[in-house]
């Protein structure tokens, strides 16, 4: 009896893994369709909410993947994935230009490059406001605020810090942006001197924890919007620069050339501009937040078509 | 494919170049683990053969649980030190979180429960037979149990290294303790991860054949200490 019940055991462990190996492939499956979506649009949950809707509405099952901008347009090259959902104009471009995005039909339009909602970015940092960037306002306080915090980092490395994202994300290639238009040669005198005065810190990873990073070390950031909306209850961050015109943030869907599924692409293309969808992306998050994450596409912001 | 290929040929560039980023993470990595693993060690070894030599209620239940934390998920420990380190967490006063520091407590947490195991089933190889008959030719006590600690020693050295390999291939913990900040907590996993994230799959190949060369170093050295 004493060797028998492990063996016993053995079996019943071995027959249940079997079961649940073979239950997995028996089912009839709806149609697969496989998207990697910037980490913003996951982590404030959009997805999730909407991923049951289109299940629904065309029999498929929505496959996910929460990943930077950088690793979903690589998994969209080598189509692993059938449709992206980025926002990084000029990686969106090059990804267009290199042939890897097919033709959608929007609203009777052709395009490669499918604009589907829009928020903004925002710098947050501390509630003390060590460098004094949150009087600043105008078409230019972020490009200000920036210079701020790199005259005010390189003084005082321990209380004026940014953290960046720093993993060529669509909100890293924003950082990147500002500092450049902000007078800054981005390798030399932000990662290269940043880093070594101290104040510079690059994070290396997703939106969420580099909030999660900022608020522990009471430094600056920036983030899109919806996302430090989503964090907020956890945080002592506040927003500081909220105007800009750089700070625009344009979400768009491309349906990859190597995909598998294009019908089914473009029927998710299809539904991110439908109507009621778009009311729906314009009332996310309203009840819990007080504002929307989101604004719905418009054409004078987003572009045509 | 062509990315495995591409990922060799750049480890081996990044190797000859001495890539200055790339030494400094792997020596990082290595610095971190191996004052995980040599903490780690000092603890459990002594705590182990404690275990093993002593005779008392619940020794089973206390070696099964053990046994069970080997599967202990590294972001489980992770969480578990970010609450704790946190700046509202009770140890926040320390200003650990994001630091190499909170790495070596994350690993050395990860691996005691192995080497704590493994020590215990090492000095249990040890066959029976020999403190009896090292006791029964007129032996001490303390001078059975040194006999019986040197006889276990290979098997000892064993769970090092594995408690080692376990700790500088670990990635959910370093990320979450020390937050991948270039200059400061940057290991070679979680560059791995990063590039991996940002679509450099070659660099990302290329710096694991990294990490996997350094672990060759390490045991070619450890295994000629057993020889000796």
């Amino acid at each position: 009896m004493k060797v028998i019940a492990p063996r016993i055991a053995l079996i019943v462990l071995v027959l249940t893994l079997l079961v649940t190996v073979l239950g997995c492939s028996g089912q009839t499956e709806p149609e697969v369709l496989r998207v990697a979506t910037t980490t913003s649009l996951y982590d404030t949950g959009l997805w999730d909410y909407l991923e049951d809707i289109f299940e629904d509405r065309y029999d498929a099952d929505l496959q996910i993947q929460a990943k930077g901008t950088g690793i979903a347009l690589e998994l969209g090259m080598n189509g692993d994935v059938d449709v992206v959902t980025v926002h990084d104009p000029l990686k969106e471009a090059a990804f267009v230009a290199g042939g890897y995005a097919l033709n959608a039909t929007v609203d009777g339009n052709s395009t490669a490059r499918v604009t589907w909602a829009y928020n903004y970015f925002i710098i947050v940092g501390p509630a003390s406001d060590p460098a004094g960037v949150g009087s600043l306002t105008g078409s230019l306080a972020p490009e200000e605020a920036f210079q701020k915090i790199q005259q005010e980092g390189a003084l005082d490395p321990d209380t004026v810090r940014f953290v960046s994202r720093g993993d060529e994300s669509g909100t890293h290639g924003k950082e990147k942006a500002i500092w450049a238009s902000a007078g800054y040669n981005y390798t030399e005198d932000i990662v290269g001197n940043g880093t070594a005065d101290g104040w510079y810190i690059e994070a290396g990873t997703g939106m969420g924890a580099t909030l999660v990073m900022a608020d522990e070390l009471m430094a600056y950031t920036l983030t899109d919007k919806g996302t430090f909306l989503a964090y907020q209850g956890d945080l002592d961050l506040v927003p500081l620069v909220e105007t800009g015109d750089i700070m625009l943030n344009v979400y768009t869907a491309m349906i990859c050339t190597n995909g598998v599924n294009p019908g089914m692409a473009q029927n998710l293309v299809t539904f991110l501009r439908a109507p009621e969808i778009q009311a729906l992306i314009a009332g996310y998050g309203v009840p819990e937040y007080g504002e929307p994450l989101f604004y719905p596409w418009d054409p004078e912001i987003c572009g045509l078509p | 494919m062509t990315e495995i290929w591409d990922g060799l040929t750049k480890a081996v560039q990044l190797l000859i170049s001495l890539d200055p980023a790339v030494m400094e993470v792997a020596g990082r990595s290595l610095t971190i683990s191996a004052t995980a693993c040599l903490l780690a060690s000092l603890i459990c070894i002594p705590l182990g053969s404690l275990i093993h030599f002593h005779h008392f209620r619940g020794k089973r239940v206390l070696i099964n649980i053990i046994q069970t934390l080997f599967s202990v998920p590294t972001v489980l420990v992770g969480l578990f030190l970010l609450v704790l380190l946190s700046r509202s967490g009770p140890l926040g006063e320390l200003r650990l979180l994001f630091t190499p520091t909170a790495m070596v407590i994350g690993q050395m947490i990860l691996i005691t429960p192995l080497l704590l195991g493994l020590t215990i089933s090492a000095l249990s190889g040890v066959s029976k037979e020999i403190a009896d008959t090292a006791t029964s030719l007129g032996a001490s006590g303390s001078q059975a149990i040194r006999l019986v600690l040197k006889e276990a020693r290979y098997a000892v050295l064993a769970a090092v290294m594995l408690g080692f390999a376990r700790a500088i291939s670990e990635v959910g913990c370093a990320l979450m303790v020390g937050g991948n900040i270039r200059g400061a907590t940057r290991v070679i996993t979680t560059v791995i991860s990063l590039e991996a994230g940002k679509g450099n799959l070659e660099l990302a190949i290329a710096l694991g054949m990294i990490l996997l060369l350094l672990a060759l170093i390490i045991n070619i050295v450890l295994n000629r200490l057993q020889q000796r």
